[in-house]
This record gives structure tokens, C-alpha cells and sequence, in this order.
């Protein structure tokens, strides 16, 4: 009878003021003598900015790099080989490298005359040759983007484990691959307040983050400031996905311009600012080979990746996360053992990439499985049985170490997928195309296969280099005068419902009434220092930490108790918001007023810590957590318009022990979205000068409520034997799989016209180009 | 994104918007449902130093209907059109083609008027204002004439418009009881601007069977007499309608193959029972 503790699907906590309009946002802040911010930023991708030129009447309300001159720039430099570093300036002196890079601060009373203001500015500009393409980039010829770097390349990797000779292979396939780069597109974008707290003696900064305390840091260092100095609050963020994971050249800015005006400033993104200045995930480059023996097993992979970076590395994410996270990951789930891969993260006069929910895994799913489908097609063998003939069997999960020495958790992926087989109807599928559609559309069936690794430990970051490694998570958890409990935590939830699902964790140790758990979250002022909420970490850090604390809660509220039914400390036991022996109880709040306000009552030798405390966590194994799914797909094409339509999707996951399978939902249904639009929908293309051509939202397409299907989701629950409760990270994958099934699905429909696509997104001009390229190509062999 | 500053006005009448046009001597536009003109104000890539506000003049918003059409006012927003304001026989068109036009907070705004002014090629009116065979009435502070839809086109983004003309309401015939409609556009996504559209009518009673190809780089393609593409089975000649895009400017094969796509679903429709 679980109803309100790990495995509930609680109706979410912060959804009542959600939906009532009632959240608590950036924007929704009230502040008297507020004023307003826009910025002026750079209209082209790369010049020498020689002079800005502000109207007289405008001195005093606009700001340049020659006021910012006690401000260092953001510099991300993790501790690689071979690592070059860029320096990020606050506003643009010298140079510009992209399109959107700020250049000066205008402040008005309102946004309209701050802009009006940004509009009078006038820019002297030496336009240069942008560099737009990655791969043109890495050419000897190419302008550079750093004018003291030798090349363009921030970093590379390699893998090499190569011992056989492949030449041999049976069966050799290669593909290219390319996906898009796009927005991220929060639902709220960033937005900033910053003003001086005179009582508090600080620099506030109310900020749309992901993590505050990483914010705090970072300003830290740019402003040279002590953390005391700096307050961070995160309220209420409408989504963030990695977009509000770094510290902005906007936090930065607003905090200077707090500090150096005498009222509160506010910026606020719009969607022009969103779309034009920060198109920075997703864009990767493949040319990758798999080697198979007759029978589908694979032998070996081959692969040179690309990831175009932008211009800076942002903090403190750095640009090398997924070129790294390629070379380490693109062997998946599947057992091999010759392995080699280069991957460079490229600068670029773009923006800075960040990386996007599943990071770069969405691409790296896609290059894996568009492998194993071509291995399907040179034996003959339905894809997902070359999938399976390539997984690590269940009794081998947690010993088999792959080709790069990745070992797994728990789980069975052969089930999984073939669950995901019989749910989306794969036989049946294959009988449907045997006949014509009325319609004249045509049909295709896709499966991916990845293993999401979340929640990664301090070990496993530490060794990418990271200027802020993530530590162990703590938690405060309080028992209140009332016997209700309130916890602290640093990580901040963005979407993902942890004032509903930390509130269940301490229900669950405490039995405490959900109804009153509060979770505090979003104020560096309140919370324990935290590297906060990405990489799907914070269930399962976060998460332990608050059973930690609520466990250590529990021993002191029982030492209480104990004493209040005169009984051993070790014959109570806490339940369901009591202290209980044998057939007697007192509740939590009789301890809890005993301690808070008869402690007379009690005996001098009561523990003085008292009913608020602090602890932290640390998995059992550290190198994360590995929640794995199989995402399918039934698509239609329609080769008279190139448009896709997705008919079917399911998606099979095992994210280990659930604590809210409601939530859960929510999280895979959002990702599959997202991964919906990265495959079929979102793009920002750059022309020749570095312009993005998608600028609006008539250029720019989302999946809405009619592109994204019903989604069915099956769950697996093996638990994680090195968590606690089993939790698994599981929050990306949704994001991960859609690519790799869409884009099979969609070659599958297209196979009996010899087409096939495999640059994201799959556009109807895409797909017709294929469709009448293999048209002519029949024609041509037949001539 | 806040425009730059302008001044607003609220005419109250045909004739004080176009007195306004007069005096205002260019920089001067006429706002409507502000579907299009909004984002880009917003934008900044319109910079009007007056708008004038035509919403409130009561004329711009009736309907009139006779025996053989039905007069719509230039402020007539597409949600009401699509909610039956502008219904009965022989409209049918009409409300089918408003409820697949953006979404209902843009038709809840946007204008038929407005839509049509603007002469964004991909804009559902543009193609099925001109299929309709529909009329344009125009006034001045003191003077007033028609313009056939199609000539009241002149391009992306052009239409026919002088300095002080007010676009004032749309005549659009009825069909006949054997006229039969046919519409079908290629969008990626439910309520985005069409890559290909093409709308049939086929209404023997009137002797009329004219094809409108439209979301194209410039003024919707007429197909007067859509016979010339019909083979002796009623099929589309596929070659035939090719050839015709190609000869209209429709350089891009897969532009052709979309709106080859749409016209052969539109004449499909149009010929059902």
C-alpha cells in the first residue's frame, strides 16, 4: 500500500501554483526604482569592432568593455591536454565572434526606451571571413577565430583500442551524418535582477538557473567579490535543459550594473534574443564505419567526429564536453572490441555551446544505431535483432567492462528492446508494407537502443578536467515546531518536480504527511553549496541526500521519543510521523515541541544537535548510474511532399527504483518531444557570413501539441544495487533515443525507393532531394 | 522586441483613416488585427511614425449577404468567419479554410481584410480569395471602386492599394448548388505558413473550373480554365501541370513536386460527388 513514499505517483506539490498562474518567476519580480536593460549586440559573426559610437544624449545610460575595466571575462578552461583557452569577454572589445555577442549595456526606465537607446548606438565594424562551418574550420586555409590560437580546434580526443586486423570484416558500412545545430527554447528564457541589498550588505542577483550556487562562483571570479558578497535566488525557472546551466555574460553584466547604479536592473530575454544569439546545441559531424562478421556481430567501430563549439567555452561546462562525451560513448550498449575514434570540439564564429539535454548523445545514439541498421541490411536480419545479437546478456551486466572500460549497473537490455519490439508491433508493421497505403504515403518502422549514464560522481567529472567538479550533495531536513519537516537543498529544480519527489524520499524515512514537507530550493542564502540540477543527478545525489538527512533526523527524533515512553533508544522505531514502541507512540510533533519548547523536559544528556541537521551522500560506486531505453517508432512519409508523420511511438525504459512514475512520464514525454524537434523540426541555419537565417519563430519550427504523439511508455525497474533506494538518473533520455528511431523508421518507409537520409533535421526538401537522387540514380543505371 | 516609438490612432470612419493617410505623407501604416504588422513592429523592420487603428469603424466589421454572394467587412476576423459569421449556402469554403489558418489566437485577431492587404504569398486568403473569384472594394475620403481580387494582388507583399485607399470589405460569390471546393496545403507542422498550396473550384453552373496555386515567391499562379490539365479520365496531367509551374517561374524541382502534390489533392477534392 504505497501512497505517498518512493514509487507514488503524488500529484506534483508546485503544480497547484503553476497552473494557476501563480509561479514565481524573473519576470513576475516587483522592485521599486527598477529599470530596464537591452543590450546591443553584435549584427555580424566576426569583425574588429574599432569604435562605438553613443548619442550624446545617451552618455550615462549606455555601458561599453572601457567602463566594464575592473571585470575579468569569463574564461572555461578545464585541465586537458592540449586544452586552448578562450577568454569570454562581458561585452565585446576588440573583436566580435558571433552574431548576438554583446557590445554595450543600455538602461532606460523601460525595455522599449532601453531599446530605443540600443537602436541609436552605432557600431564601426571591419568585417572579417567568418568561420560557419566545423569541418572547413579544421581546413589550413581557414580564417581563425582566435586570432593567438594556430588552428581552430579547442580540443580533440581519441579512443584506440585496435588489436585485430578488420580488413577482413565481412561486412563493412560507413555512414556520414550530420545533426543540426538549434535552440534549446525554455519555455521561460533567461532573465536577471540584480540589485544591492543595503540590510544584507550584498549584491543580489535573481536569475533564471539552473544552479545558483555555480553562479555565485563564477561572479565571484569576474568580479572579484567573496561569495558572502553575492546572493543568488533562483525562483521559479520555466525550463532549462542546459540553457540555464553556466554563468551568463548577462549575470555578469546586471551584476556590475547593480553595483555601479544606484537602483535595481532587470534583463529580460526575448524570443529574438533566444533564436538569434542562441542557436548553441546539437551541431556534430560523423564519419563513422562499423566492421561485422556474416552473422551481424560486430566487430569494430571506426569514427571521426566533429562538434562545432563556438567562439568560448562556456563556464563551467567548457567546449569540450561532447567531443569527450562521443569518444567515451559512442560504443553504447553493445560488445566489441576494436575501437577507434577522433573527435575535436571545433571553434566557430557562432555562439558558445552548451550542452543540451542528453548532451551529445542524441547524435551519438544516431551514429551508433544508423551502424547496426546497416548491418541489418548486408545480412538481411530485422535491425533489432542485430541489436540483439550485439547486447551484453543479463547475467553479464554488471562485470562486462566495454571497449572503453564502461562498466553498467543492473538490468536486462535484450528484455527491454524486446519489449519495445512487441509494443510498437514490428511483425505487424512488416506485414502493413507489403501492401500500398490508400493515401500513397509509406510506412516504416524504427527502434533505438542507448544507455543513459546520469548522475555521474565526483570521480568520474573530476577526470573530464571541470574548473567546478561536483562534490557530495547535502541536504538540510528540519523538523519545525509543529512536527512538519522542512528540507534545504542547493540543486534547483527547473521542471523536474522536486518539491514533490524530495518531499517523498523524507515521507518515506519519516512517514511525515507529504502535505507538510517543504522543500526550500533557489537561494544561495538558504541552501547547502550545491553544483545543482543537470546530467540527471539530482534524484539520485540530492535525492540520497535527503534520506541521509532524514535518516540522521529520525535517530535524533527517536532519542527523543525513546525518552518520552521512558523506553531504550534502540526499542523505537520511527514510522508514519511517530516515534513508536511496541503498541506506543508519540508523534513527531510532541518531539518536536518537547525539544523546541519544554526542553526541561528532557534529560541533560540529550543530544544538542538538536532537530535540524545537515547530511550528505555519496553513491556506493561513483561513475553514475546507467537507466537504459529502447525508443520506437512507426512513421509515414509521404514521398509526394516529403513530410513525415510519426503514427506510433513507444518508448521502454528501465530507470531503476521509480519515486514518482508520474513524474517519470512527464520527464521521458518532454525529452521525446525535444528529441522529436531535434530530428524532424529545429534548426538554425548559418549562411556563408555566419547570419542565422532562423531569427523568428516563422523561420524556427517547435514540435507543438500536433507533432508530438501519444506516447506510450513501459517501464522496467531494476534497481541500481550502488544507490540509494535503487534510483536511477533518468531525466535526458527521453531526448536521447528519438533521432536514432525516427531517422530508422523514416529510411525504413524510404528503403524500397533506394533513398535514405541522415542529416537532422529530416526536412521535406531533405527527403525529396533523396528520394529524387535515388530516382535518378535508378534511371542513370539504367541508361 | 518593442517597436520604436509611433503614434496611434483610432479612426472612427473610412473617411478620417484615409484623411489620416493623406496628411500623414508616408510613414504611415493601417493596423487591423496587427497579425503580421505586430512582430514586425516588434522587430523594428517596420517603422511607421503613425498607425492608424481601423478595428473601431462599425462598417469594416458587418457582412451583407445577397442571393448570389455575401459582402464581408475588411475587419472581419478569421476566428468569427471559421465560427460560422460568415456561413450558408454556397460559403462553405470560407469557414473550412479559416479553421486551418495559423491558430486561433492569430485568427482570434487577424483579419480577412488585413490578411489580404498584407499579400503574404503563403496566406491561406491570398489563394482562396482569388479561387473564389472575390471582389475588393476600396474607398477613399471621398470616393469608392472595386478591385477583382486578383488584380487587387500585385505581388509578395504588393497589392494595389493607393496612398489614401482604405481596403473596406470583400465580395465573394456564392457557389452554385453543383459547385464543389477543393484546398489542400503542404505544411510541416499544424498552423505554419504553407510550403505549396492550391485551391480548385468547380462550379459547372456557372461555367467556372479555375485552379489557384499559391504560396509561391510571388502573386498566386491562375489556372483559368483547369480542363487544359485534366486528361480525358478526369486525372491530373502530371507533365502538363510541371510544365505549367515551370513556365510560371517555379524553378525549384521540389517546390514543383509539393505543388504538384497540393493541386492533385485540391482537384482530387474537387471532384468528388
Amino acid at each position: 500500500m504505497v501512497k505517498y513514499g518512493i514509487g507514488a505517483s503524488v500529484l506534483r506539490k508546485e503544480d497547484d501554483r503553476f497552473l494557476r498562474g501563480r509561479g514565481q518567476y524573473v519576470g513576475d519580480f516587483r522592485v521599486t526604482g527598477l529599470q530596464e536593460v537591452a543590450f546591443v549586440r553584435s549584427p555580424v559573426a566576426h569583425a574588429r569592432l574599432k569604435q562605438v559610437h553613443i548619442p550624446e544624449r545617451f552618455r550615462g545610460a549606455v555601458f561599453t568593455a572601457d567602463d566594464l575595466v575592473d571585470v575579468k571575462p569569463i574564461v572555461s578552461a578545464p585541465s586537458l591536454p592540449g586544452f586552448k583557452r578562450s577568454a569570454e569577454p562581458i561585452l565585446a572589445a576588440g573583436k566580435v565572434r558571433f552574431v548576438g555577442e554583446m557590445i554595450a549595456i543600455c538602461v532606460a526606465p523601460t525595455r522599449a526606451e532601453a531599446e530605443d537607446i540600443a537602436d541609436a548606438v552605432s557600431l564601426d565594424l571591419e568585417e572579417l571571413p567568418a568561420v560557419t562551418d566545423m569541418l572547413a574550420a579544421c581546413e589550413p586555409d581557414s580564417p581563425l577565430v582566435h586570432d593567438e590560437w594556430n588552428d581552430n580546434v579547442f580540443v580533440e580526443f581519441s579512443e584506440n583500442v585496435w588489436k585485430d586486423d578488420l580488413s577482413g570484416a565481412t561486412i563493412k558500412v560507413s555512414k556520414s551524418i550530420r545533426t543540426a545545430r538549434h535552440c534549446m527554447f525554455p519555455m521561460e528564457g533567461r532573465g536577471v535582477l540584480a540589485y544591492r541589498d543595503e540590510r544584507l550588505r550584498n549584491l543580489t542577483l535573481v536569475t533564471s538557473t539552473q544552479f545558483p550556487h555555480c553562479v555565485q562562483t563564477g561572479l565571484s571570479e569576474c568580479l572579484g567579490l567573496s561569495h558572502g558578497d553575492i546572493r543568488i535566488i533562483s525562483p521559479d525557472v520555466g525550463g532549462g535543459f542546459g540553457y540555464k546551466g553556466l554563468l551568463c555574460r548577462e549575470e555578469v553584466a546586471l551584476a556590475w550594473l547593480a553595483l555601479r547604479l544606484a537602483h535595481p536592473v532587470r534583463w529580460l530575454e526575448d524570443c529574438r534574443e533566444h533564436l538569434a544569439a542562441n542557436a548553441n546545441c546539437r551541431e556534430h559531424h560523423y564519419e563513422i564505419t562499423g566492421y561485422a562478421a556474416a552473422d551481424g556481430k560486430l566487430l569494430g567501430v571506426e569514427c571521426v567526429a566533429h562538434v562545432d563549439a563556438g567562439a568560448y567555452s562556456s563556464y563551467p561546462v567548457s567546449s569540450s564536453v561532447e567531443a569527450a562525451q562521443i569518444a567515451n560513448l559512442l560504443p553504447g550498449p553493445y560488445m566489441f572490441s576494436a575501437y577507434r575514434c577522433r573527435t575535436a570540439a571545433v571553434a566557430t564564429n557562432k555562439c558558445p555551446i552548451l550542452p543540451y539535454r542528453g548532451v551529445a548523445r542524441s547524435g551519438i545514439c544516431l551514429a551508433i544505431e544508423a551502424i547496426m541498421d546497416a548491418i541489418a541490411q548486408e545480412t538481411g536480419l530485422e535491425p533489432h535483432d542485430v541489436r540483439l545479437r550485439n547486447m551484453v546478456p543479463p547475467e553479464q551486466i554488471s562485470t562486462y567492462r566495454n571497449v572503453v572500460g564502461k562498466q553498467f549497473d543492473s538490468g536486462d537490455h535484450p528484455e527491454c528492446l524486446r519489449r519495445a519490439v512487441d509494443a510498437i508491433g514490428v511483425q505487424k508493421i512488416r506485414e502493413r508494407q507489403k501492401r500500398p497505403e490508400p493515401d500513397g504515403r509509406r510506412i516504416g518502422v524504427g527502434i533505438s537502443f542507448f544507455v543513459e549514464q546520469g548522475a555521474h560522481g565526483t570521480n568520474v567529472l573530476a577526470s573530464w578536467g571541470r574548473p567546478i567538479v561536483p562534490g557530495y550533495e547535502q541536504a538540510q531536513v528540519k523538523l519545525t515546531v509543529d512536527g512538519e519537516v522542512e528540507i534545504h537543498v542547493g540543486t534547483h529544480s527547473h521542471g523536474q518536480g522536486h518539491e514533490t519527489t524530495y518531499a517523498q524520499v523524507a515521507h518515506e524515512v519519516l512517514g511525515v504527511e507529504i502535505d507538510k514537507i517543504k522543500v526550500v530550493q533557489g537561494d544561495t542564502m538558504y541552501t547547502p553549496y550545491s553544483t545543482a540540477t543537470w546530467g540527471s543527478r539530482s534524484m539520485v545525489h540530492g535525492g540520497g541526500a535527503v534520506a541521509r538527512a532524514s535518516q540522521l533526523l529520525a535517530k535524533r527524533a527517536a532519542q527523543i521519543g525513546a525518552w518520552l515512553l521512558q523506553t531504550e533508544v534502540d526499542k523505537v522505531r520511527v514510522a508514519d510521523g511517530k516515534v513508536i514502541a511496541g503498541d506506543s507512540s508519540v508523534t513527531l510533533c510532541e518531539v518536536a515541541r518537547v525539544w523546541y519548547l519544554q526542553p526541561q523536559n528532557l534529560p541533560a544528556s540529550v543530544d544538542t544537535g538538536g532537530l535540524d541537521v545537515t547530511a550528505g551522500y555519496r553513491a556506493a560506486r561513483d561513475s553514475g548510474t546507467f537507466t537504459y531505453a529502447a525508443h520506437a517508432a512507426v512513421v509515414a512519409v509521404d514521398p509526394a511532399t516529403g513530410i513525415v508523420e510519426i503514427l506510433n511511438y513507444v518508448v521502454v525504459e528501465d530507470g531503476g527504483t521509480l519515486v514518482n512514475p508520474m513524474i517519470v512520464d512527464g520527464q521521458i514525454c518532454g525529452g521525446t518531444a525535444q528529441g522529436i524537434g531535434t530530428c524532424l523540426y529545429e534548426a538554425t541555419p548559418f549562411d556563408t557570413q555566419g547570419q542565422p537565417l532562423a531569427s523568428t519563430m516563422i523561420d524556427y519550427m517547435l514540435p507543438g501539441a500536433t507533432e508530438v504523439p501519444d506516447i506510450r511508455v513501459l517501464h522496467m525497474q531494476t534497481p541500481s544495487p550502488y544507490t540509494e533506494f535503487g534510483i536511477k538518473g533518468l531525466g535526458e533520455g527521453g531526448a536521447v533515443g528519438p533521432p536514432a528511431a525516427i531517422v530508422s523508421a523514416v529510411n525504413d518507409a524510404l528503403r524500397p525507393l533506394n533513398a535514405e537520409v541522415f542529416d537532422l533535421p529530416l526536412t521535406p526538401e531533405r527527403i525529396l532531394t533523396a528520394i529524387e537522387e535515388a530516382a535518378a540514380h535508378r534511371q542513370g543505371a539504367a541508361a | 522586441m518593442k517597436p520604436a516609438p509611433f503614434d496611434f490612432i483610432r479612426a472612427a470612419s473610412v473617411a478620417e483613416a484615409s484623411r489620416h493617410l493623406k496628411q500623414a505623407d508616408g510613414a504611415v501604416r493601417l493596423v487591423a488585427g496587427g497579425q503580421s504588422l505586430g512582430p514586425m513592429l516588434n522587430l523594428r523592420l517596420a517603422r511607421p511614425k503613425l498607425l492608424i487603428d481601423i478595428t473601431g469603424i462599425p462598417e469594416l466589421t458587418e457582412i451583407e449577404e445577397s442571393g448570389d454572394a455575401v459582402t464581408i467587412g475588411a475587419c472581419v476576423t478569421t476566428a468569427a468567419i471559421e465560427d460560422g459569421r460568415v456561413s450558408g449556402r454556397g460559403l462553405d469554403p470560407l469557414a473550412s479554410v479559416a479553421m486551418n489558418i495559423a491558430y486561433r489566437a492569430v485568427r482570434n485577431r487577424g483579419t480577412i481584410g488585413g490578411s489580404f492587404c498584407h499579400a503574404d504569398p503563403a496566406a491561406d486568403w491570398v489563394t482562396t480569395l482569388f479561387a473564389l473569384g472575390a471582389e475588393c472594394f476600396v474607398a477613399t475620403e471621398n470616393s469608392k471602386r472595386a478591385i477583382p481580387a486578383d488584380q487587387f494582388i500585385r505581388g509578395a507583399y504588393e497589392n494595389a492599394l493607393e496612398p489614401n485607399d482604405v481596403l473596406t470589405a470583400i465580395k465573394v460569390p456564392r457557389l452554385s448548388v453543383g459547385g464543389r471546393w477543393g484546398y489542400y496545403k503542404v505544411c510541416r507542422k499544424a498552423g505554419e505558413f504553407a510550403s505549396a498550396m492550391a485551391a480548385v473550384l468547380r462550379d459547372p453552373d456557372r461555367g467556372i473550373y479555375r485552379a489557384v496555386i499559391g504560396a509561391t515567391h510571388g502573386k498566386p499562379i491562375l489556372i483559368a480554365d483547369a480542363r487544359e490539365m485534366q486528361s480525358a479520365d478526369g486525372s491530373l496531367k502530371e507533365s502538363a501541370v510541371v510544365h505549367f509551374l515551370e513556365s510560371n517561374g517555379i524553378a525549384n524541382s521540389l517546390a514543383r513536386r509539393q505543388q504538384l502534390a497540393a493541386l492533385s489533392r485540391a482537384f482530387a477534392q474537387a471532384r468528388l460527388p
